[in-house]
């Protein structure tokens, strides 16, 4: 257990190349999916925050429904329109990082829309009259909120990162866990764990572990500065 | 814009009657202290001018049409400011109309000098004084150049000292061409600021009059309990 545990260390220690560019990629896939889904959740969240529509409470429900999607879900789901006889089969993506990236846009989009709303509804309680007064239209409203709101939305942002980066069905399935093209942090633990080679898999555990945690930690820090720096 | 003519208007949401048959004439100028106890209509009536309550029944006629042709502003009894400086602040209300960079900054910083905030441009909005936000809460409604200015008990909770800054503030504003409505619980400020007076209970307007002839020879049984401080704070609505 002991020698494991060096082992793992050691490969950490010695920047091993295989474990660089399976963390890289890991990296390259989740902030790529968390960008483009913030991109879509954090205006699709303070829009339906602040617009009253019939049918949108039927879609609150359903968003916070899809927050639990399973990953292995989404991803059977984005195999069958990417594969070669689906709907989107001639853009020739299965088995590539955009595919990943594409399925783990959808699984954290409604994780960061649900929070979001939440977080701008509470926001918007307060500031409606004020805004409404100036004559705001909807838009100007979802850019003031969200930009009101930044530090608590970083908590947003950061839950959608640590869905993507911890998920490992629909990456493995739309990914293949091809070897130095789509392996993954997650995919490959899994994998090494199963093939019995546990330092990879102890070392690319803490690498995550390491990721996260501070991840967390500047969140944590951002809010705690702005609360004292703009109240 | 002006003369502002309210007709029968009427506030019932889900039934309960909050403005019952209000009948008001606004001219353009001067200073509309708007008085009566707790509940009985006085937010309500400045919210509903403002655009943001739509009335039940009744119409408001602004110079023969239906919308008004200048702009109003409103002033909330507790405003809310955005976390962010001072002067992100003071330009929230100019957002909206599509003025330049430059013509932001200055109109900004010009509004912030008339309310003593030049130098806390750069400061966080929330951490200032109540007093300071009330004014910076005045400097950003003026800056939108308005033509009515709604201000909602601009000075509760409010020591002297920052009670009498906002009201010298007022009076500028007023002496700038716009017409100001203010709903206040304190006598003493309606007396100092106000041309004329709309006495309101149980959402009915029970007098409007001249400010020396509200507070010297009230009409109503009504208005003479409330100056003698005899009305009780918490009503139930009479009808």
């Amino acid at each position: 257990m002991l020698d494991t545990l060096w082992e793992a260390l050691g490969l950490i220690g010695h920047l091993d190349a295989q474990v660089l560019a399976i963390v890289w990629l890991s990296l390259r896939v989740s902030l790529g999916a968390v960008l483009v889904g913030s991109l879509i959740s954090l205006p699709l969240g303070a829009w339906l925050a602040i617009v009253a529509f019939p049918g949108r409470d039927a879609l609150v429900v359903l968003l916070n429904g899809l927050m639990g999607i399973p990953s292995v879900v989404v991803g059977v789901v984005f195999y069958l329109l990417l594969s070669r006889s689906g709907p989107l089969g001639s853009f020739g993506i299965l088995y590539t990082p955009m595919a990943m990236t594409i399925a783990q846009v959808f699984l954290v989009v409604p994780l960061m829309s649900a929070l979001t709303r939440q977080v701008v509804e509470d926001a918007w309680n307060g500031y409606s009259l004020e805004l409404r007064s100036f004559a705001y239209s909807p838009w100007l409203c979802v850019r003031t909120l969200l930009f009101d709101c930044r530090f608590s939305l970083v908590v947003a942002v950061i839950a959608g990162m640590g869905r993507a980066i911890s998920e490992v069905g629909a990456v493995m399935i739309v990914g293949g866990n091809i070897f130095g093209f789509t392996r993954v942090m997650t995919t490959a633990i899994a994998l090494e764990t199963a093939k019995g080679d546990l330092p990879l898999s102890i070392a690319l555990g803490a690498v995550l572990l390491s990721i996260v945690i501070p991840l967390n930690a500047l969140a944590y820090g951002i809010r705690r500065w702005a609360m004292n720096r703009f109240g | 814009m002006f003369p502002i003519r309210l007709e029968k208007l009427q506030f019932c949401p889900n039934g309960r009657q909050v403005l019952a048959d209000v009948d008001l004439l606004l001219g353009p100028e001067g200073i509309t202290a708007v008085l009566g106890p707790n509940g009985a209509g006085k937010s309500v009536l400045l919210k509903t001018l403002a655009g943001l309550e739509r009335p039940t029944g009744g119409s408001i006629d602004w110079n023969g049409g239906p919308t008004p042709a200048g702009r109003i502003a409103m002033v909330f009894q507790h405003p809310i400011l955005l976390r962010t400086s001072v002067f992100d602040n003071v330009i929230l209300g100019l957002k909206p109309m599509s003025l330049s960079r430059r013509e932001l900054r200055q109109r900004g910083l010009e509004m912030l000098e008339r309310v003593g905030l030049a130098d806390r441009a750069s400061d966080s909005a929330r951490h200032l004084s109540g007093g300071e936000r009330q004014r910076l809460a005045l400097a950003r409604c003026w800056a939108i150049r308005p033509r009515l200015l709604l201000l909602d008990e601009p000075t509760a909770a409010l020591d002297p000292t920052a009670t009498e800054a906002v009201e010298q503030l007022i009076r500028e504003i007023r002496t700038d061409g716009t017409k100001v409505m203010m709903t206040t619980h304190n006598l003493g400020q309606a007396l100092r600021l106000a041309d004329d007076v709309v006495f309101i209970y149980g959402g009915r307007i029970r007098e409007h009059t001249s400010n020396s002839e509200f507070f010297v020879r009230p009409r109503t049984e009504d208005a003479k309990r409330f100056i003698q401080g005899e009305l009780p704070w918490r009503i139930a609505f009479t009808d």
